[in-house]
């Protein structure tokens, strides 16, 4: 075959692959049949963790969160920096309901960018319609942020974003890693673990592309907000009983009266909104789970 | 180099060899010592929490004597100078037995506030816990976020 032929064939197959990686966006009327319900969307970011990565670094606990974001993230292909998700002109502001919707669902960015996996779609994208239109409502009511968004800290080859759809097409699931949850309580706590809180980005080891090995799902992983370990707490790591566990997660007290310690105040400061009846799924569910030596 | 003059040089070696060796393994005894009587003093608040919280958890009957004894103890315990257990070299860069952050030593205000925080806990639990279940528990409620404001900060997770 001639140079100019060889050439051709490189081009169109480029072509090919940049198409197969480009994000495909949601729907515009996507959320035509569906009312955001502000009061519930703040259980949903509570369950999400929303504030623990993307209020100001100095924020303090108990006032409205300003989700100003800044906050760094290191991780082996560089520093993330959670954007200024708050609803003013810096933030979310002009973005629609369905345009924030495809940031947490399917981690697509506004302008049809891939965003990076630091922020946890590949668990939000398992978050119901009704929980996202929710949690949106809910943002629209915190206060706004003048802060500037914060560039990436990204060596190559991963500053370029289309190989981030390359990641999603090996990493971005529909299906859940327990799948035979057999009851409504494991669906809940399930749902809970899973897709809101996304527990399994701490407390589940990762592999050399940053993906979550689910076959140590929840196994405990070295902590990636700095030294020391996120702990196993799969039956195979963690004796505590459900009660046990339900009331950590309600009061942040071990059964031995030490306290919950590290990033995990934040989430108990969340999930400690929550009905029992959701504490005590998430309980359960850990019980369910594949235990991990 | 005659013999004689080379015995300085390999005792130096020698010498500096020693210090290595020794200082890989060798932690001052007053380091262990600051390290072992903050761990002492941190469980003697969980023991009392423990009465507390059993109460607050509905896991023990409340008494409104013993809720009195534990809440007084936690105030007590809270009021304690602690500077003299964290000394200088005792954070977990400097001594695999602890997992006090460093941050204790570089951000002393910080530390100051959370140690403010939670004595204001200890206090009010001390001034409800005697007085009903329901004033115990609404109290507990600030000194968990006393004890994790602290704990979020300043200490690692385990290895």
């Amino acid at each position: 075959m001639p140079f100019a032929a060889w050439s051709a064939l490189l081009a169109a197959l480029t072509l090919l692959v940049m198409i197969a990686l480009r994000p495909a966006p949601l729907p515009e009327d996507l959320f035509d049949q569906l009312t955001g319900d502000r009061s519930r969307g703040r259980l949903v970011f509570a369950a999400s963790g929303c504030s623990s990565c993307h209020s100001a670094p100095e924020a303090k606990p108990g006032s409205a969160p300003v989700l100003s974001g800044g906050r760094g993230f290191k991780s082996p292909f560089g520093t993330f920096y959670a954007p200024n998700v708050s609803p003013g002109p810096s933030g979310l502001g002009f973005w629609t309901d369905v345009e924030i919707a495809d940031a947490i669902l399917n981690g697509v960015g506004r302008g049809s960018t891939h965003l990076y996996p630091a922020f946890p779609y590949t668990a939000y994208t398992h978050m119901s319609q009704q929980d996202a239109v929710d949690l949106i409502a809910y943002l629209r009511t915190l206060p706004p942020s003048p802060a500037a968004n914060k560039s990436h800290d990204i060596g190559f080859p991963f500053n370029i974003r289309l190989g981030v759809g390359a990641w999603k097409l090996l990493y971005l699931r529909e299906g859940w890693v327990l799948d035979n949850a057999t009851s409504p309580e494991l669906e809940r706590g399930r749902y809970l673990v899973e897709a809101l809180g996304h527990c399994g980005e701490c407390h589940t080891p990762r592999n050399f592309l940053g993906a979550l090995d689910t076959s140590r799902w929840l196994g405990g992983a070295p902590n990636p907000a700095g030294e020391g370990t996120i702990p196993n707490i799969t039956s195979g790591g963690l004796a505590w009983s459900e009660d046990e566990i339900t009331t950590f997660l309600k009061t942040g007290f071990t059964p031995t009266f030490d306290s919950a310690g590290g990033e995990m105040v934040k989430v108990i400061a969340g999930l400690s909104q929550l009905p029992q009846s959701d504490l005590e799924a998430i309980a359960a569910y850990l019980k369910a789970v594949p235990p991990i030596d | 180099m005659t013999p004689m003059t080379k015995m300085p040089l390999i005792s130096a070696v020698l010498g500096m060899v020693a210090t290595v060796a020794v200082g890989a393994n060798h932690v001052d005894p007053a380091v262990t010592a600051a390290i072992k009587s903050r761990q002492s003093h941190m469980q003697l608040f969980a023991f009392n929490l423990g009465t507390l919280g059993g109460m607050a958890q509905g896991k023990t009957e409340y008494d409104a004597e013993k809720a009195q004894v534990a809440a007084s103890n936690l105030a007590a315990l809270s009021s304690v100078d602690f500077s003299p257990y964290f000394v200088v070299g005792s954070s977990n860069a400097d001594v695999s037995e602890t997992r006090a952050l460093p941050a204790i030593w570089e951000d002393p205000e910080g530390v100051l506030a959370a140690l403010a925080q939670l004595q204001g806990a200890t206090a009010e639990m001390a001034d409800s816990a005697g007085g009903g279940l329901e004033g115990l528990q609404a109290a507990m409620s600030a000194l968990g976020g006393a004890c994790g404001a602290c704990h979020q900060a300043y200490r690692a997770p385990y290895n």
